[in-house]
């Protein structure tokens, strides 16, 4: 009987142990046990996530490759496609925000690469606990910072982003970052090691102990013992990571690649076991081989090490002299490391003496558990509140200020500032409207993109909230003039052995599922986070869509300005008497109770169709999603962007607060030249879209009159300053 | 003509210098790597922005010891125009070419924004496309921009009208709350006393195409062809 801590110290169960010796057929050594600890980690191995994963929709016509791959890969059409991915780097960022935000950054754009894709956009979803925590402000200026400093200095866009505000995030913050490259369907590399024979090389930076165990690391809650662990976290070094991206790109034009893998968690372990496990194939290779930047290495710490800007390379046998050739134009170590085999087994040498040898499908093929789950007693109690009971507020001006002011919902140019949005000069709608538009030079194409997520409704009602959280980037998309063609997506729950996360996390993919699946947007790529907990509890479940668009000519390009006065304002969509999970009970009673809006996918999917196509006809002077903040806030913030007032007049039959501030699903609202306004009812009759004027765009002021009662009346500059205010305010507070 | 950009390894602006001058100006251009010695087939020398050598040690003060500077410094010497944008700036300053240094940021900060900046006069090979004191709107994407210099040397370059380009609001006042990042008389790009090396943190290959929201970056760019086919013309 072996000792308890064998499987205990390298994080797996009892069980998991026994599985390990039935493979082997004899017990594990030290250094064999240490490549199942951190391959069976949740963070690798997807042990709890993947029977969910099944659950999404990830094909399509234009689908050139799914979940599996480095990165996943849609067409969009005269054979050029889009490659993206998100990620979580939530734990790192805890524990160092800098350059656990900046690896991040590093590992996903490595992803792109790897497929053979030009990195052009990143985005990022961060969370943070209320910002008069000293703590939640050291971490969003770490975070922020480690973003930019990786993303300008290597020369990749960031161009849009979310950054949202709860105690729940408190101790465990969120950082979701995207990458999203370009690439011509015959460009695209894959991650096998086909061809027995061929050589395996290590290219880019050198090997340390930085980052060690970083994967098993990210497969458990945050404690107060985490911050002993700030060795997991591994360095950033962008220059390096620029010279590896040009070098790679200028090596897969050789065509000498069979193969490429990034070494991100798990370095050379993940990436030789998982190659060879995609090729049938097996990999002998030798650590002493590994270029090391510390000495007395072993061989377990050459092999799980997490340091940074290195790829793991198959290349035909006799052909590595061109990779020399490249590598050290570059100033980059390129190195044989070891080769392709047949028996299915990744051998480890140490000088060429065998020190360990496993199946490497078996390390690539984590156990898979379906935990139990519950439905958590809280949804039913929070769902049973009707926010209606509350009393209607004697001034509206005085809410919507507090809305525009509130961290959710006001401006984020504090964050996006810090970020070179502009570099590549295909940035053609920036941060700051509902999607970021990146233009292809050469073509008259471009793609829109978005990140978004709502970590209230998840927690209210994780069906509904999936659902919504697809729906509204598909919003954004359209919004921005694109058609939604594909998502990635980032699963920010829990502890998975707990029931009531486990419910939580199967019905976010249900509903998420659910919407791809009507608004016809795939999921190629994704990635889970458990284990976000601090001994406060879990954060709210919180799925992070990233979307693509797109735009088959760059003039449908539509911001969420007004734009000129005398244009009419107009509601597509139908407004609903909800209140329930709002930003206004959030921020004005700081309650998150209430039923969360509904969401008809099919409606959803009609009101996208209808704006996306008077887009296109060129009849739309604006048009914004109406999301947090309901009614009014979209109004505000297309007053703002444009600098436009606007005279606005409602008459519906639901309560003032609910008609101005209430969140109801599947809304746009849009501004148009009046003579177009025939043409807009044409085209939502032939959707079914109810179709409302609300108001002309006119003068310096917003005001809303509702029923024939002035409630807002407020000049477009004091809401700028409110809105602009915030951030900046508390972050220069120290 | 033909432009040469020189290509560092960090560079990053490399390929939109390229795009703007090839694409939308239609010149000739061609990338220069950082160990090429041989730069007599170009009439205007860029060097781009970015971060070369990942701007470790101090910005731009590596690449100034790239094997091609020895042939940049003769370039200057001939009076060939020169225009470094960004880090092209900062490695223009360490290598001597300009005075003065760029330090980080008054906030300590990155910024990437839209900036209002004011030609303060035409009379360069630069500038001759615009007015004097003309607004563009040039944006900045930097964290070490705050243009510092002794007070000996800030004299003599407001004397001898080597401040091309300064920071301003959209009315062009040059005001403190107008300079974004600190520099010293909201210097946003300066030239040596011979006027035939610009350095300047503003990124006008940003504003060349439309579709970017604004094209005052055509003026700077037009300005050295404007420059460079009037001396052809005049030789002629």
């Amino acid at each position: 009987m072996p000792s308890k801590q064998r499987w205990d110290e390298v994080g797996l169960t009892e069980n998991e142990y026994r599985m390990i010796i039935d493979i082997l057929g004899r017990e594990p050594n030290d250094l064999e046990l240490n490549l199942y600890g951190v391959m069976w980690s949740e963070h690798c191995g997807y042990k709890h996530s993947r029977a969910m994963l099944k659950m999404f929709p990830t094909s399509g016509p234009r689908i050139l490759q799914g979940p599996g791959e480095n990165a996943g890969i849609v067409d969009i059409g005269d054979g050029l496609a889009v490659c993206m991915k998100v990620e979580s780097h939530n734990h790192p960022s805890a524990l160092e925000p800098y350059q656990g935000a900046a690896t991040g950054m590093g590992g996903i754009i490595r992803d792109i690469f790897t497929m053979g894709s030009r990195p052009v956009a990143l985005l990022d979803s961060l969370k943070f606990g209320p910002l008069d925590n000293p703590r939640s402000r050291y971490l969003m200026d770490g975070i922020v910072s480690g973003i930019a400093g990786y993303g300008n200095c290597i020369g990749i866009p960031t161009v849009a982003g979310e950054v949202g505000f709860d105690p729940c995030y408190t101790g465990n913050p969120l950082v979701n970052a995207m990458c999203v490259g370009l690439i011509r369907h015959d460009e695209i590399q894959r991650g096998a090691a086909a061809g027995v024979g061929n050589s395996v090389m290590i290219v880019g930076h050198t090997t340390g102990r930085d980052g060690m165990g970083g994967a098993s690391f990210a497969s458990v809650e945050i404690t107060a013992e985490s911050e002993e662990r700030r060795s997991a976290v591994q360095v950033g070094d962008p220059f390096m990571e620029k010279l590896l991206l040009e070098a790679c790109l200028e090596l897969f034009k050789t065509g000498c690649v069979v193969g490429i893998q990034d070494m991100g968690a798990a370095g050379i372990i993940s990436s030789t076991c998982e190659t060879a496990a995609r090729a049938g194939t097996g990999i002998e290779l030798d650590v002493a081989l590994v270029p090391k930047r510390e000495t007395g290495m072993t061989p377990t710490e050459v092999m799980i090490s997490e340091s940074q800007e290195r790829m793991l390379v198959i290349v035909e046998k006799g052909r590595e002299q061109e990779v020399y050739d490249i590598f050290d134009k570059w100033g980059l170590h390129a190195v044989v490391i070891g080769h392709v085999t047949d028996d299915g087994m990744l051998r480890v040498l140490d000088n060429g003496v065998k020190v360990g040898e496993v199946p490497a499908k078996s390390l690539a093929e984590a156990p898979v558990y379906r935990p139990g789950y519950e439905k958590p007693a809280y949804i039913d109690e929070l769902a049973a509140f009707d926010p209606l009971t509350l009393p209607l507020p004697d001034d509206m001006n005085d809410v919507l200020l507090k809305l525009l002011a509130s961290p959710d919902i006001c401006s984020k140019r504090w964050v996006y500032r810090q970020y070179d949005y502009m570099v590549r000069t295909d940035t053609a709608l920036p941060p700051g409207s509902d999607a970021a538009v990146v233009r292809i030079k050469g073509t008259h194409k471009a793609i829109a993109l978005t990140i978004d997520s709502n970590g209230r409704y998840s927690y209210l009602d994780p069906y509904k909230g999936g659902a919504i959280a697809v729906a509204e980037a598909a919003r954004n998309i359209v919004c921005s003039g694109a058609l939604p063609i594909a998502i990635t997506d980032c699963l920010n729950f829990g502890t998975p052995e707990k029931p009531d996360i486990y419910w939580q996390f199967r019905e976010s993919i249900m509903g998420m599922a659910e919407a791809c699946r009507a608004l016809d947007t795939p999921v190629i790529s994704g990635n889970v986070s458990f284990y976000n907990e601090t001994d406060r509890g879990a954060i709210y479940p919180t799925p992070t869509v990233g979307m693509a668009g797109v735009m088959e000519d760059v003039k449908h390009i539509t911001t969420q300005a007004f734009k000129k006065d005398g244009d009419a304002i107009v509601l597509l969509g139908e407004t609903k008497e909800e209140l329930g999970a709002s930003q206004f009970l959030n921020i004005i009673y700081g309650m998150q109770k209430g039923k969360v809006p509904d969401i008809n996918l099919e409606k959803e999917s009609s009101v996208q169709k209808a704006t996306l196509k008077a887009i296109q006809e060129g009849i739309i002077s604006s048009a914004h999603d109406c999301s947090d903040g309901g009614l009014a806030i979209a109004l505000a913030e297309s007053c703002i962007s444009g600098r436009k007032g606007a005279y606005v007049n409602l008459k519906f039959g639901i309560r003032t607060d609910a008609l101005l501030f209430g969140e109801s699903q599947s809304r746009i609202l849009i501004s148009l030249k009046p003579e177009y306004l025939d043409k807009l009812f044409v085209i939502c009759e032939s959707f079914g879209v109810p179709c409302q004027v609300i108001g002309t765009v006119y003068g310096d002021r917003l005001n809303v009159d509702v029923n024939g009662n002035k409630v807002v009346q407020l000049p477009v500059e004091e809401m700028k300053d409110k809105w602009e205010g915030t951030i900046p305010a508390y972050m220069n507070r120290r | 003509m033909r432009f040469g950009i020189i290509v560092f390894p960090g560079s990053n602006c490399d390929s939109d210098c390229y795009h703007a001058l090839r694409d939308v100006m239609g010149q000739d251009v061609r990338y220069v790597w950082h160990k090429e010695s041989d730069i007599s087939d170009v009439d205007c020398v860029v060097l781009p922005g970015g971060f070369s050598y990942g701007d470790y040690l101090r910005c731009g003060a590596i690449a100034r010891f790239s094997p091609v500077m020895q042939s940049v410094q003769d370039f200057a010497e001939m009076g060939k125009p020169i225009i470094g944008i960004c880090n092209g700036f900062q490695i223009l300053t360490e290598a001597g070419l300009l005075p003065g240094a760029l330090i980080r940021n008054r906030e300590l900060k990155f910024i990437c924004q839209p900036q209002y900046i004011r030609v303060e006069h035409n009379r360069s090979m630069f500038t001759n496309m615009c007015q004097d004191r003309q607004v563009l709107n040039v944006p900045i994407a930097h964290g070490e921009g705050n243009y510092v210099a002794d007070e000996a040397t800030l004299e003599r370059l407001e004397a001898n009208g080597q401040v091309i380009f300064r920071y301003c609001d959209a009315q062009g006042e040059c005001t403190n709350e107008a300079n974004p990042n600190g520099s010293m008389h909201n210097i946003a790009g300066i030239m040596n006393e011979k006027g035939n090396v610009l350095g300047m943190m503003p990124h006008p290959e940003r504003v060349c195409d439309p579709i970017l929201g604004g094209t005052d970056g055509r003026l700077i760019f037009g300005s050295i062809v404007e420059w460079a086919e009037r001396r052809i013309a005049n030789a002629k």
